[in-house]
């Protein structure tokens, strides 16, 4: 199925912060069609001398009593020109959302326990996924990395779903004091090889820690990259990141539409 | 009353003159879901050497002010395997498959460029002799008269298919290359491939890209691509092939009133890759309201006369 253009509809704007907030865009055939771990690339309708548009990780998909899909949520972070422009977007406005792009989390069944990693902003995937999982029954952790008590958001919503937290911050106000890594790594000291599938989605220094704890541990992980992205359907080669599958040699390959989700075991670490 | 939107380029008919410019559209195959291929002029596929091609490591592009600026490197996965993998596809779609060609060696343009007349399904060949992006080849032949007539001349004896090289526009000069290429065989001319820049990250005074320079391109570039076609079209007789910065069809006609037979579209297929539908139906919408039957007839239909100055 082709991505769609939307001309959406900024329906709501909490800043959660002075760098995070989360849009509400009238984006709900987008979100009818998205899978967990997928993107769109939006960018303000109105032109603006900034071109291209900017991926994001579709947050969380509203739904109606009946369950269809009404709109869609980007946990942005203020980091450039249009993410700035987001973080400031008053309801009323037009986005251009384009999606869904890029290639889905592999879902997991109990007996297999899901355990996603974020680190920061990299808690965009989870929302849906968390939901996902929560729906076929499978049990889910969330290890949760921010720099303080203030940058961690929507527990609320993981623990609704059922969905043990632990959260880590780098100046110990809340959780343990530190990496995330480390109570990953220790939680999976006591399962099996094999019993944990382990998604990931944060900082690449992270993303590459993750993947190997996971592999010390001999668990799948996946892990979800953000490379700055062009045009997002692999047009323009921008996003490359390195990968080793199969036999041959390591070669760069687009992470739009090779990725974003990538086997953690398959990146060549920078 | 039938608009007729076709143009030619030498003996190649293009049902109408939008082509998807190379290195902005993959290999065509990526877009096959929102663009019906073989409703755009031509496809003209990523630059393709001899060999796969690894490219430079990211960050690859940058933005800048109504543009950005990109050093890709040329990543590609080498002519015998587009035609293998990516050729037949493109038949089937019925897209008009124009191939950017790259060497670091006259020798190796001819090469590619026979191999591409040997397969079925090539519509023209672009030699890019202007990719500023690359140490060796490209745009060392594309800033030198000798080096952009040896390579033409090159690939004219070895292809029967239109030859089309793409012109830099980092020269002082663009028409007296369009005029060697003109002299040396070729069919058409492209241009402006993107203009050598930079951006520096003032935080940490190093580079933003990895090859520290890259090539601007988008609307930011317009207006001067839009001078610098006029300039060759006015010195050359075979068709030009414009591009630089074209987001719709107020901007296609530009090139067209400047003298360009077909244009190119690149950039904005990034910001949107629905953007052949909507400058499609501009042109169309354009052709209507001046009573054009032949949009052919607007090339180079500028009227040089400047406007009546304006007085206080």
């Amino acid at each position: 199925m082709p991505p769609i253009d939307v001309d959406a509809t900024v329906i709501a704007n909490r800043r959660l912060s002075r760098d995070y907030n989360v849009l509400t865009l009238s984006a709900a055939a987008v979100g009818a069609r998205t899978r967990p771990g997928q993107f769109v690339m939006v960018r303000p309708a109105r032109m603006t001398d900034t071109l291209l548009r900017r991926p994001f990780s579709v947050f969380e998909i509203l739904r109606d009593a009946n369950g269809a899909p009404t709109a869609i949520t980007l946990l942005n972070k203020r980091a450039g020109r249009t993410t700035n422009r987001l973080y400031e977007a008053e309801p009323g406005e037009r986005m251009a959302c384009l999606g869904p792009l890029g290639k889905p989390y592999t879902p997991v069944a109990a007996p297999q326990e899901a355990w996603m990693v974020a680190g920061g902003v990299g808690l965009a995937p989870f929302a849906t996924l968390a939901e996902s999982l929560a729906s076929q029954g499978t049990r889910a952790r969330l290890f949760y990395g921010a720099r303080s008590d203030q940058e961690l958001f929507y527990l609320d919503l993981f623990e609704r779903l059922g969905v043990t937290l632990i959260v880590t911050t780098e100046d110990g106000s809340r959780g343990e004091r530190g990496r995330v890594t480390a109570p990953l790594d220790r939680a999976l000291g006591s399962r099996a090889p094999g019993t944990t599938m382990i998604y990931a989605c944060g900082p690449e220094p992270m993303l590459a820690a993750v993947a190997g704890v996971a592999e010390r541990h001999r668990q799948r992980c996946e892990v979800s990259v953000e490379r700055t992205m062009g045009c997002g359907l692999g047009g323009c080669y921008s996003c490359v990141i390195k990968v080793r599958d199969g036999a041959t040699p390591p070669h760069f390959v687009r992470s739009c539409i090779s990725g974003p989700v990538f086997n953690g075991a398959e990146i060549v670490w920078d | 009353m039938a608009r007729d939107l076709s143009v030619r380029i030498g003996t190649l008919a293009l049902p109408n003159p939008l082509i998807a410019a190379s290195g902005c559209f993959g290999y065509g195959l990526e877009y096959e879901e929102v663009a019906d291929l073989s409703a755009l002029g031509g496809v003209c596929v990523k630059g393709l050497f001899m060999t796969e091609r690894e490219g430079h490591p990211p960050p690859r592009i940058v933005e800048t002010p109504s543009g950005m600026i990109n050093a890709i490197g040329l990543q590609g996965i080498g002519v015998h395997r587009f035609v293998e993998e990516k050729l037949p596809r493109l038949r089937e779609r019925g897209a008009r498959v124009f191939v950017n060609v790259c060497g670091s060696t006259i020798d190796e343009y001819v090469e590619v460029s026979r191999v591409l007349t040997e397969a079925e399904g090539v519509a023209a060949i672009e030699l890019n002799i202007s990719c500023p992006n690359i140490k060796e080849g490209g745009i060392q032949f594309g800033c030198s008269l000798i080096g952009t007539a040896q390579v033409v001349s090159a690939v004219r004896k070895a292809t029967h298919l239109p030859v089309i090289p793409k012109l830099t526009p980092n020269v002082t000069d663009v028409a007296s290359f369009a005029r060697a290429a003109e002299d040396s065989g070729a069919d058409a001319v492209s241009l402006v491939n993107t203009f050598l820049a930079m951006v520096i990250d003032v935080e940490t005074r190093r580079p933003t890209l990895t090859n520290v320079l890259g090539g601007l391109s988008g609307p930011a570039i317009r207006p001067i691509a839009v001078r610098m076609v006029w300039e060759c079209a006015r010195e050359v007789k075979i068709p030009v092939i414009g591009m630089g910065g074209i987001t719709d069809a107020r901007d296609a006609l530009e090139f067209m009133l400047a003298g360009a037979t077909a244009v190119q579209i690149g950039t904005a297929n990034f910001v949107d890759p629905f953007v052949w539908t909507k400058v499609l139906a501009g042109l169309d919408d354009y052709m209507a309201r001046h009573e054009i039957e032949h949009l052919s007839d607007i090339i180079g239909a500028f009227d040089p006369t400047p406007p009546t100055p304006v007085h206080a």
